[in-house]
């Protein structure tokens, strides 16, 4: 009943929403980067999503926009 | 379904140089959010430091001037005194305000000048490599304490906030972190009544962020935000310090 | 015929500097400029703008640079050390391209040196006290109605050209009282807009932006270029001399300021005594006016006699002007000292021995 979005090209990877998702949804990517090289974050079970934002709290790049 | 959290439009679209997990990017976002639910858009000017966030002026989105290190306060009087209706913010780091510019904060602040200070505190110099800052805590190491800051030699950090509380100019002081998600809530707080502050014109507004440095640091984002919220929050304490209504 | 009235130095100034729209005002106490911010703490507040008495010199700079940068009529005063402190300060107000206007009322140096009249400060404020390829348009005014009529135009002069205006007095302008005419109150609709001041409309692509800093070097190259062409386009229109019996004088003494003054009367003296004397008195000492001097050295004149209150700063751009066509001589005083008009008709009958 959440939903998560990510402007890829806005992510360097840093991987502070994957620790702030209290359902530990997100990862950040092993294979799929941007075009400034870095591997960005995604989300693995977008059903469990809870639309809470808190990864969109703790995203210092503005990357995720949440939807509930 | 509706969008609960999107990027607010007083951020520029311009991507931000800062380092991989760096908060001050958080920061930005909690100063422009808290001017957009404001509604002050079109009476806006802020006052990038130099540091980090020198290039602060190509992410806010309203009229911003760039001041010599430690002088920001002193641009950020100017700019306001020229024009009182205008929302005024000064955004600074640690070696900016505490360092070089701590005669300028301290005497804007016993002015009671109704200006906003956003003070990231990250207690290291960033832009230029990973100096020891007046924030650095104990122990802690940076390029020029590389065994660790100890008092005898590099003497102790400093507490702007507790140091501002003392005066009577400001009208409100407060220290909050970004280290993790409760406390970035209690920080966005604090940023709209810091600006409300000024907004109803009761002077002097300050607000000091506990912030990380990955990079310099040597630190994981994830390990860096920790640190924030364990080691930096026991040197800096955070609350309230001075609340006039 | 305009109000005449018997002021100091230092308050005409101010009254002059409020009366040409002046509506900010930053400063610090220094001997022997007082009068200028204790003028304005009152003044300021009459006329509905902002006086502070900043925490250094480095702090009123800057809140300079603010206003200023937020289009404000905005300007500062010191004297020589405090001057010292402001120079990062103009170095930014340059870079950035904002119009303000400095006074220093210069006094004897180095170091807390002393609080006399001086003219130690040629080359900060000439040459470019603080980093970087910048200038200042610096005027050298010699008496106080000098003062009033040259601080009556400086920020229009400053904003045509979007730099800093210093005038370049000394302690014995800023203390002199004098009777002066005093311009009328400029009406601030007359001042025009600045598009590119940060009045806070700004958004999206409206935003202004006041800044130095361009961390791409032919950015900043291209900067220094338009900078510099300003200040050439500044020597063309905006260079002020007096020239006074110089077509048939044997020896031209050349000063500048209040020395300039004092010139003046020894060369009247002189031309009693059957010397025939010129003066040249640069008004203003940046752009400075090379063309004069040009003319006389290839004219009939057979020496130069620069005067000043140090120990040889101006002296160089004479001889830069006269490019070795005649001999260049020196005499000054230092330390608060000041040469009369009887001390300059000696040292050139002197000389001529």
């Amino acid at each position: 009943m959440g939903k998560v979005t990510f402007k890829k090209e806005l992510c360097k990877g840093c991987g502070l929403c994957v620790d702030a998702c209290p359902k530990k949804i997100l990862a950040v990517s092993k294979t799929e980067s941007n075009n400034k090289g870095y591997f960005i974050a995604e989300c693995l079970d977008a059903e469990k999503c809870i639309g809470c934002a808190f990864c969109a709290t703790m995203c210092p790049d503005c990357v995720i926009t949440v939807e509930k | 379904m509706s969008i609960v959290f999107e990027k607010t439009s007083f951020l520029t679209d311009t991507s931000m140089h800062y380092c991989p997990g760096c908060t001050h990017g958080i920061a930005h976002r909690l100063v422009a959010e808290a001017l957009e639910e404001l509604g002050v858009k079109g009476h806006v000017v802020g006052v990038a430091p130099v540091g980090c966030a020198v290039f602060a002026y190509n992410y806010f989105n309203c009229d911003m001037q760039q001041a010599a290190h430690g002088r920001a306060p002193a641009v950020a009087t100017g700019i306001k005194l020229t024009d009182p209706d205008n929302i005024v913010f000064a955004y600074q780091g640690d070696g900016d305000l505490a360092s070089i510019g701590i005669a300028e904060i301290i005497h804007a602040a016993t002015r009671g000048t109704n200006i906003t200070v956003i003070f990231i505190n990250n207690a290291i110099y960033g832009m230029t490599g990973g100096q020891m800052a007046p924030t650095t805590l104990i122990g802690q190491k940076a390029t020029t304490c590389v065994y660790g800051r100890n008092a005898e030699t590099n003497g102790n950090p400093i507490k702007v906030c507790e140091l501002l509380a003392t005066l009577t100019g400001p009208s409100y002081i407060e220290r909050v972190s970004l280290g993790d998600v409760k406390s970035v809530k209690q920080a966005k707080k604090a940023v709209l009544k810091a600006f409300q502050n000024q907004i109803d014109g009761k002077g002097f507004s300050f607000v000091e962020m506990l912030s990380s440095c990955p990079t310099n640091w040597h630190m994981t984002p994830t390990q860096a935000t920790s640190f924030v919220s364990n080691e930096m929050q026991n040197m800096f304490p955070l609350g309230v310090f001075k609340e006039v209504e | 015929m305009a109000e005449k009235k018997l002021m100091k130095g230092n308050e005409a100034i101010a009254e002059a500097a409020v009366r040409a729209g002046c509506r900010f005002y930053a400063g610090y106490p220094i001997t022997p400029q007082n009068e200028i911010p204790e003028y304005m703490s009152w003044r300021l507040a009459e006329v509905g703008g902002h006086f502070v008495q900043s925490e250094s010199e480095v702090a009123a700079i800057n809140m300079v640079f603010g206003s200023a940068g937020a289009g404000g009529r905005a300007m500062t005063s010191s004297s020589s050390p405090g001057i010292s402190l402001k120079q990062e300060g103009i170095s930014y107000i340059c870079g950035a391209e904002i119009p303000c206007v400095i006074i220093n009322m210069v006094r004897s140096g180095p170091g807390l040196g002393g609080i006399q009249p001086a003219q130690c400060d040629y080359f900060q404020a000439t040459k470019g006290g603080g980093h970087g390829d910048y200038r200042m348009l610096v005027y050298a005014p010699s008496s106080v109605q000098e003062c009033v009529d040259l601080m009556y135009t400086s920020f229009d002069k400053a904003e045509k050209y979007r730099l800093p205006v210093m005038i370049l007095g000394d302690g014995m302008l800023g203390q002199i009282m004098e009777a002066v005419s005093l311009p009328p109150m400029r009406d601030l609709n007359t001042i025009p807009k600045k598009k590119w001041a940060t009045t806070g409309e700004g958004f999206g692509d409206t935003r202004r932006i006041i800044n130095s800093l361009y961390i791409v070097p032919d950015e900043l190259e291209a900067m220094n270029i338009k900078l510099q062409n300003i200040y050439d386009s500044m020597a063309v229109n905006e260079t002020l001399v007096e020239e006074y019996l110089v077509d048939d004088a044997d020896i031209i003494l050349t000063a500048y300021g209040t020395v300039g003054r004092i010139a003046k009367s020894a060369v009247d003296i002189l031309r009693e005594q059957g010397v025939k004397a010129g003066l040249i008195r640069p008004i203003t000492v940046y752009p400075f006016p090379t063309a004069s001097f040009q003319k006389a050295a290839s004219g009939k004149a057979k020496e130069f006699l620069a005067i000043e209150l140090s120990m040889g700063q101006y002296i160089e751009d004479v001889k830069l002007s006269v490019e070795g066509k005649k001999p260049v001589r020196f005499f000054g005083r230092s330390g608060g000292n000041i040469m009369s008009p009887e001390d300059i008709v000696a040292f050139v009958t002197k000389e001529n021995k």
